[in-house]
């Protein structure tokens, strides 16, 4: 069982297979099961996360009100096709908007690594779908090698807000979202594990908030800027650029980061957006009391 | 290892919103609901931490309560729980917590009904992930992912391999297994995740052990 990221690379690497071939021999050992039975759930996950998708483009509205539709917004501000960033990054933020969407109207989603952060990988993984033209197998092992970098996370470190704030759900869906983009676009085990690195690196310190303690505000939002880090630090990791400090250490920063963090910024509503005026009156509004 | 399987990360498939809020908290209500071995009269649910800082926006209550009839995290009634049950005759109490715990996200869930009752304390780590901490006062480590059975017992000599004699005849095998007590030579629980569901007939023999109080069984 790999333990850290330098295992996990150094074991891809000298059987000469991807992150994602070690991740479903090792779930194989675990869970002893065939590896048309692994598989075949990890496509049961692939299937939930694109009808969410779908579901959140079409346009939902969560039940307090604070959030939906944006996903809808920002596929029509693509259509017309004059835009900043360019197609591609926008429509991974669209998909990611949809799935946090469809998340915060109770709807069917499938955790990644937590629910609150389902839309990166999902976002980047149907966006890419329309440019790389992936295969479905292709697809249900993009999920094996996010699953591999997010396992490495949640042992080391944490994928829990109320432990590490966002940084250890964002943050880390974003690196995972980043390594599994690398090897879709053929990129090394080596170059993943640096775009996971970039991507983490660049979300460390980030706090959940959550006003009114919904997974709305700013969680929606913040997985649309994961899905662009993640097509971003991907990008770079691509081109040769290489994180300075080691993967592993960045997660080990995250997991210390986490411990220091006042417990108002870990998923108690009680600091950061959720206690900003507007935060305490939206909570109000909601529940009808002052929190 | 806290995460054995890929499965903790990519997973589980679940109703919104929050995997450590919602679907942990329905999956501790359904672990409860599994030891107590049927629909419980009465449920009081108490909440510590971040837990009892955000359940409602996190729908921690209603997930909880769907867990105790018996919900899996994917269930899209769940989001109905508290009516559905009102209307099984659930009697529910929900209990804010100020009592600072040592996991932000804990639960205590005492159930009853006229035949008796249980106490569960659950934690939930993170994406979906959780612990069953205690039990009626014992001390135990459960992450519910495997089966188990649960031997309440006199804290007495011989009753573990009396235990574990009946499991080596049919041939069932030990994957963790604790034992726990409160006082020397009072009551102890024993706790053994085997690989396979057991049979009535298994339970029943262990029942009929000296020392031996109570036997249930929990399922994931």
């Amino acid at each position: 069982m790999f333990r850290n990221v330098a295992e996990l690379v150094e074991k891809a690497q000298s059987q000469g297979i991807s992150i994602a071939e070690v991740m479903i021999q090792q779930e194989m050992e675990f869970a002893e099961l065939s590896r048309e039975a692994v598989v075949a759930r990890m496509e049961r996950n692939l299937d939930v996360m694109e009808q969410a998708v779908d579901k959140g483009l079409a346009g939902v509205q969560s039940l307090s009100g604070l959030t939906g539709g944006d996903a809808v917004l920002m596929q029509q501000y693509i259509a017309k096709g004059k835009t900043l960033s360019g197609p591609f990054i926008l429509d991974a933020v669209s998909k990611a908007v949809a799935t946090n969407e469809v998340n915060a109207a109770m709807g069917m989603i499938c955790a990644t690594p937590t629910a609150g952060s389902a839309g990166v990988v999902p976002g980047t993984l149907f966006a890419v779908r329309e440019t790389l033209k992936p295969t479905r197998e292709q697809m249900v092992h993009f999920l094996f090698t996010a699953g591999a970098f997010g396992f490495v996370i949640a042992n080391n470190a944490s994928v829990s807000g109320a432990a590490g704030g966002c940084q250890a759900e964002v943050g880390s869906a974003t690196g995972m979202a980043a390594a599994a983009l690398v090897e879709l676009s053929g990129g090394t085990p080596e170059q993943s594990a640096h775009g996971m690195a970039i991507a983490l690196k660049n979300l460390l310190g980030l706090v959940c908030d959550p006003v009114a303690g919904l997974v709305e505000v700013p969680c929606v939002k913040r997985n649309a800027m994961g899905a662009a880090v993640a097509m971003v630090a991907a990008d770079m990791s691509l081109a040769g650029i290489k994180s300075r400090i080691p993967a592993d250490e960045v997660i080990e920063a995250m997991y210390r980061i986490g411990q220091g963090m006042p417990s108002a910024l870990r998923e108690t509503a009680r600091g950061g957006l959720a206690a900003t005026p507007t935060g305490k009156k939206l909570a109000e509004q909601i529940f009808g009391e002052k929190q | 290892m806290k995460y054995n399987s890929v499965f903790d990360i990519i997973g589980p498939i679940m109703v919104g919103p929050s995997s450590s809020h919602t679907a942990g908290a329905a999956i501790i209500g359904r672990l409860a609901r599994s030891v107590f071995g049927r629909e419980p009269k009465r449920a009081d649910i108490h909440l510590y931490g971040s837990f009892a800082e955000t359940y409602r926006g996190h729908a921690t209550d209603v997930a909880i309560v769907g867990g105790l009839l018996d919900f899996d995290t994917n269930d899209e009634r769940i989001p109905n729980s508290l009516q559905l049950a009102k209307e099984a005759g659930l009697v529910v109490e929900f209990h804010k917590e100020e009592a600072v715990p040592e996991h932000p996200n804990t639960t205590k869930i005492r159930l009853e009904d006229e035949r008796g009752s249980l106490e569960v304390i659950g934690i939930s780590i993170g994406g979906g992930k959780v612990e069953i901490t205690e039990l009626n006062g014992f001390k135990l480590r459960l992450n519910g992912m495997y089966p188990a059975i649960l031997v309440l017992h006199d804290d007495r000599y011989g009753v573990i391999s009396g235990v574990t004699n009946i499991l080596t005849q049919h041939r069932v095998n030990i994957g963790h297994m604790e034992v726990s007590r409160k006082e020397k030579g009072q009551m102890a629980l024993m706790v053994i995740e085997v690989d396979q569901n057991l049979e009535d007939a298994i339970l029943d023999e262990i029942r009929k052990l000296d020392h031996v109080t109570q036997v249930t069984r929990m399922s994931p």
